[in-house]
């Protein structure tokens, strides 16, 4: 009887306790807590993002529970089970996977941003002083000249780079043939290959090679973390486009938040992180690291993009980077038989 | 019997089922692609190089651990030996970058080339043949030792037929465990092997490459081999081992 009575109380104990509990959520508004899964790269910008959303009337006291990792991997746990309401990764063909897994709407692409949240562009980073004197593209191919760039192979987010290689050549009246050329001497170049940016960033931190290609926004952060690196904006160069998407069974807040990531104040935000803002009349002012305050995103004489100069994701996926087939591959294997 | 199917058997029945997926003409292609082909060799070919000087630096190792009293040093290389193991891997490849790469205050600098895989290799694997030799040598009854000794063994002879056989089960456990842990190596080298194809690329970049492409099935393929290869070296570990314990 006694062990009875033991139960109940403490039955009645922990209710008590329960409810105390919801009662204390109860009170600041709302519970929401909305889960992000994105690539590595853009974790301080959507902190900061999250903490300017937060002071807004909308987002007060929506929690966030995220989750970064390597672009591809994300995408690939998120199909595997991982929860997440919002999605923000390096390149299209993550959230396309996430598309046809009937996890993401058919229509996501289609608002005015086409799908973009956060955008930046190739650049060439050097040491310091830029002691090889690397002022664009035709500056790589020098013999003695070493690279690093993260291999686009196994790297998602590499794909960028040789993008931009080849958009060198081709978009300045070059043909498939000669930009081949082009990149099978750059890649004759390369010293390391890392499988991530960031390992590439390490690696070129920790002495390898004279030029990294690198993200400009990966530049900016190094620096503003306390990085001595250099960098160069190419005369042609490729504008990065990283999508973001909310997922069909979200939470109903998570609309509201991409309504505010792509908002001047979302935008804002990527700005002081180093990430070129997708919508014009953001303040760019006041960004730590940049090479020229006053001018923090110059503008590059040629800026390709991949709807304009590669028709799309899955079309140059497959011409570029198809295991078996695809010409950016085989001129990386060929370039280790040199 | 059940953990064991849990934890180890049923992945990797996973594993060779993924891999047979497309059939064998894709797993054939898979393995043989050239790129692939040299990651293999690359590997496998470091692991066993690694492998044998474990078998000797190792015992080597434990030996002064056990053996020699007057060593000033015992007690902080007992600790020490564990760290390789311990350090989380990419930990120890951002050590290894900076101490043998461009900014080398050793002036060794081995980026980018098949010494780094090797040096790597040898990083993580070293505490493998030290742990398993040193408790089976401290077990050891000296008593055979020196009744051998009395009789007129010289040092050389005692060590060949005495010692070595008990010690080799113990050396053959630790050398399989070292070969399976390098081949299957990826962290610590990443960052200092450079991962050029057809010269310093593992078959773990490999296999993530085919995984970023999509292509499980590719992927499977390289680790099954990775998996048979591993069998087979494990077995003639054995095997061998068999052999010099019945002759000594």
């Amino acid at each position: 009887m006694n062990r009875i009575r033991a139960t109940v109380a403490l039955a009645l104990v922990g209710t008590l306790a329960l409810s105390a509990c919801g009662g204390g959520d109860g009170a600041t508004g709302n519970a929401t807590t909305l889960s992000i899964v994105g690539f590595a790269v853009p974790e301080a910008a959507n902190k900061a993002i999250i903490a300017a959303w937060n002071k807004t009337d909308e987002g007060k006291g929506v929690r966030f529970q995220s989750s970064y990792g390597a672009s591809g991997d994300q995408s690939r746990a998120v199909v595997a089970g991982l929860k997440a309401d919002y999605v923000h990764f390096s390149v299209s063909s993550d959230v396309t996977r996430l598309v046809d897994a009937g996890l993401v709407d058919q229509i996501w692409d289609d608002g005015p941003n086409r799908g973009i949240v956060s955008s930046s562009v190739v650049v060439l980073a050097v040491r310091e002083g830029n002691p090889k004197n690397i002022q664009g593209w035709d500056d790589l191919i020098k013999p003695g000249i070493k690279i690093v760039t993260p291999n686009p192979a196994s790297s998602g987010a590499a794909r960028w780079n040789a993008l931009a290689a080849w958009g060198h050549i081709s978009a300045n009246g070059g043909t498939d043939a000669q930009a081949e050329e082009f990149l099978t001497k750059l890649f004759g170049n390369v010293v390391s290959l890392p499988g991530s940016g960031r390992d590439a960033t390490t690696a070129f931190l920790g002495g390898t090679g004279d030029v990294l290609l690198a993200y400009e926004n990966e530049a900016i952060l190094a620096t503003q973390s306390g990085e001595k690196l250099n960098w160069v904006v190419p005369a042609t160069t490729i504008l990065i486009e990283n999508p973001g998407a909310i997922l069909k069974n979200a939470d109903p807040k998570a609309k509201p938040w991409l309504d505010f990531v792509l908002s001047p104040g979302g935008q804002r935000q990527f700005a002081l992180k180093g990430f070129r803002p997708i919508i014009d009349g953001i303040d760019t002012s006041g960004i730590e690291g940049a090479r020229d305050p006053s001018d923090p995103f110059p503008t590059p004489q040629k800026l390709l993009t991949v709807d304009k100069d590669f028709e799309s994701w899955s079309a140059l996926s497959k011409k570029f980077f198809d295991e078996k087939t695809g010409i950016i591959v085989k001129i990386i294997a060929a370039s280790g038989k040199a | 019997m059940l953990w064991f199917s849990l934890l180890v058997l049923i992945p990797l029945t996973a594993v060779i089922v993924t891999a047979s997926g497309n059939g064998w003409v894709e797993f054939w292609r898979a393995v043989t692609n050239e790129q692939t082909a040299a990651a293999i060799q690359l590997t496998v070919g470091t692991a066993f190089l690694v492998t044998l000087v474990n078998i000797v630096m190792g015992t080597m190792i434990a030996w002064v651990l056990v053996r020699d009293e007057r060593f000033f040093g015992k007690r902080a290389l007992e600790v020490l030996i564990d760290i390789p193991f311990a350090l989380p891997t990419i930990v120890a490849g951002l050590v290894l970058l900076s101490l043998y790469g461009p900014d080398s205050p050793l002036g060794v600098n081995i980026a980018n080339t098949r010494v780094a895989v090797f040096l790597a290799f040898l990083f993580v694997t070293l505490p493998f043949v030290v742990r398993t030799v040193q408790p089976v040598l401290t077990e050891l009854d000296r008593e055979a030792e020196e009744a051998a000794a009395s009789l007129g063994a010289s040092r050389f002879t005692i060590f060949r037929r005495i010692i070595l056989p008990s010690l080799t089960p113990a050396i053959a456990a630790g050398a399989a465990l070292s070969f399976a842990r390098g081949v299957s190596e990826y962290g610590s080298l990443v960052l200092l092997s450079g991962n050029l194809p057809m010269r310093t690329e593992v078959t773990s970049v490999r296999i993530l490459s085919s995984i970023e492409n999509d292509n499980l099935e590719s992927a499977a393929a390289v680790a099954a081999v990775l998996l048979a290869i591993s069998f087979v070296v494990i077995v003639a570990v054995d095997v061998i081992q068999r052999r010099v314990v019945r002759r000594g």
